[in-house]
């Protein structure tokens, strides 16, 4: 780092730390809102917004400069969110008048905050002082923390519209975060185990080492691990039921609770809580980058160091790779979190929406057992990578996973089989039987 | 509290500065005391809750200024982000939104209670405030509380205790389970 940097105060270096991720987190929530749009209008195979922001200046104008005339300049619709923006800040904002007026202002910023607070613990580069705004022992626990703060939000504004949509919408919401935030915290402490610290800093260290520590030339992404590949899909389902994103978009579910718990929002008020929902998709991405795809590294897990340490002829080649490797660190990152992103969209896209005891069967019943498993496994492996070095603590982890596998299903077996109490509210496609031919009736033969 | 009784002890403390850290500190203190006042004297419930909510959170504010970051951070995790949800979720359900009930003018309970609190209080602040009155600054040695150091703890001197809290736990847990499911 430079010096004048080093020599600056604590404060100010603290303050552009906050700023270096505030500023591009902000900046990203309009491109993300652009981005959703074109994505989502090209899965449902049509055009999304394409137009603000393109100009085409006239053929003969005086005012227009000779090199411009007829030429158009085309932004693909980039402006649309700053459009959406100016619209909704000049729209009436209503405030209903039987709400409770301080908990109805302060919600929405409640629900602002967790999405800002919760990367102060995410590098998003290997620069020393510039990177996570607090370098902490705490960082995975930080994410649990703030991200438990996200449901005063989503409550208070239930709460305090003095609306039973809302309120319902509200409830849900708690319901379903405290739910998701057990799956969430359980997977997030396997990837905690098999790191040995709590730092997300040491986690991308610990995500550069060889694979599996068997194979040098690629390095140790979590998601390639068969803990770590687990771990991140429950984290990764978890993540999306904590941003409120379809298909777990409960809260806000239109066709049952009107807008859920932003019913009685209007204008700026509704768009913080959009805003808010957009930043929290960015930063969750940036965590799923971090723990389990090598963080800020190049989106290929290859160990450069170890490919220009073995085979010296491609040292030269490989050079650029390592300088690219760590000067684009930050375009890096950006991309691994794009692509979470076009993930959480793809989802939306494809995914109905979940039904209430569907999401809550989800949560407890399949993602909490299977991260605990997962635990239970990683913990097993880490001791017999101590006893037994690392190639067969890989095997006999699996085998431990076999065995709570088969433990899983003669427990459940031994529960009573359900009595189908509610069959009017399951679909089956195979089952319906063609409807019967009305009898024709005697008058008419007659 | 400490900010209370920084002005009476003034006399005492020769060559106190007044620090950034310090002033950090008496905000922060200051903040949970008025949230801690807030949470008994709102009549509204959900008020109160949202007050306790504060009151936890700036703690774990408190927390973080003394280098404690592990001890914040579970102040937020536990209090702030648990057990509060709950609390309002309850409230909530119940809609306790009655202040009428809540209000009995003449009460002696009232007067009994705030003896009672300011005794409680004078006794707590005797055994607490006379070790702490020329400290301006955190005293704890360097990765004292850290993660490592609990995480040891927990699982050496103190396994036995630990174990039988989880076992306490697990209990509840099948319990309420039990509770649950329990067709009448």
């Amino acid at each position: 780092m430079a010096e004048w940097y080093d020599n600056l105060h604590p404060v100010w270096q603290a303050l552009i730390r906050v700023l270096l991720f505030v500023g591009p987190l902000l900046t990203m929530v309009p491109a993300l809102i652009w981005f959703e749009r074109r994505v989502l209008g090209w899965f449902q195979d049509r055009i999304g917004p394409n137009r603000v922001g393109n100009i085409t200046f006239q053929k003969k104008d005086k005012w227009v400069p000779e090199f411009l005339r007829g030429k158009k300049i085309r932004l693909f619709g980039l402006i649309q969110p700053i459009a959406d923006g100016i619209k909704l800040f000049l729209k009436e904002d209503i405030t209903p008048s039987s709400v409770d007026k301080v908990i109805y202002f302060l919600a929405p910023a409640l629900a602002l905050f967790p999405a800002f607070a919760l990367g102060a613990t995410l590098p998003w580069g290997p620069f020393k002082g510039l990177t996570p705004v607090a370098d902490v022992n705490i960082g995975v626990l930080w994410i649990m923390a703030i991200s438990s703060l996200g449901v005063y939000g989503v409550v208070l504004s239930g709460y305090a519209s003095n609306n039973k949509y809302s309120l319902l919408g509200g409830l849900r919401s708690s319901a379903q975060l405290i739910s998701y935030e057990l799956g969430m915290g359980v997977s997030l402490a396997c990837i905690a185990l098999s790191t040995g610290s709590l730092k997300l800093t040491d986690m991308v260290t610990a995500q550069e080492g060889p694979l599996w520590g068997v194979v040098p030339a690629v390095s140790n992404w979590n998601i390639l691990t068969p803990h770590g590949a687990i771990a991140a899909v429950v984290f990764a389902i978890c993540m999306v039921a904590e941003t409120n994103r379809a298909p777990f978009d409960l809260p806000e579910a239109e066709n049952e609770l009107v807008a859920g718990y932003h019913t009685e929002y209007s204008s700026m008020k509704f768009a913080v809580f959009f805003m808010g929902e957009y930043a929290a998709m960015a930063v969750y991405g940036g965590i799923f980058a971090t723990v389990f795809l090598g963080g800020w590294h190049m989106p290929i897990p290859v160990r450069w160091d170890y490919i220009a340490e073995s085979q010296p002829m491609l040292s030269g080649v490989v050079s650029y790779f390592q300088w690219a490797d760590f000067w684009m660190a930050p375009a890096w990152f950006l991309l691994k979190v794009w692509i979470i992103i076009f993930g959480f969209v793809w989802l939306r896209a494809t995914m109905p929406r979940l039904r209430y005891d569907q999401l809550m069967s989800l949560g407890w019943k399949t993602l909490l057992p299977i991260a605990t498993v997962n635990l239970i496994v990683v913990a097993t492996w880490l001791l017999l990578q101590e006893v037994a070095g690392p190639g067969p603590a890989l095997a006999l982890s699996v085998c431990t996973f076999a065995a709570l596998w088969i433990i899983f299903r003669a427990v459940t077996r031994l529960e009573p089989a359900k009595e189908n109490f509610l069959p009017n509210r399951q679909i089956s496609m195979v089952e319906v039987k063609p409807a019967e031919k009305p009898e024709a009736p005697e008058a008419a033969v007659a | 509290m400490l900010n209370l009784f920084a002005a009476a002890a003034a006399p005492k403390m020769a060559g106190f500065a007044i620090t950034g850290e310090l002033l950090f500190f008496a905000a922060l203190a200051g903040l949970a005391m008025l949230s801690a006042v807030g949470v008994v004297a709102f009549n509204n419930a959900v008020r109160s809750a949202l007050c306790l909510v504060l009151n936890f959170f700036v703690l774990a504010g408190i927390y973080f200024t003394l280098n404690a970051e592990m001890m914040g951070i579970t102040q937020v995790v536990v209090y702030t982000g648990a057990i509060m949800v709950l609390f309002l979720f309850v409230i909530m359900l119940l809609n306790l939104s009655a202040p009428a009930l809540l209000q009995d003018k003449n009460d002696p309970k009232t007067a009994v209670g705030m003896t009672l609190g300011m005794v409680m209080f004078t006794l707590v602040a005797l055994q607490v405030l006379p070790g702490l009155m020329s400290k301006t600054e955190p005293g704890a040695v360097d990765g004292y509380g850290s993660p490592v150091n609990v995480g040891r703890a927990l699982f050496t001197g103190f396994v036995i205790p630990f174990e039988a809290v989880s076992i306490l736990l697990l209990i509840g847990i099948v319990g309420s389970i039990l509770l649950a499911k329990r067709r009448f």
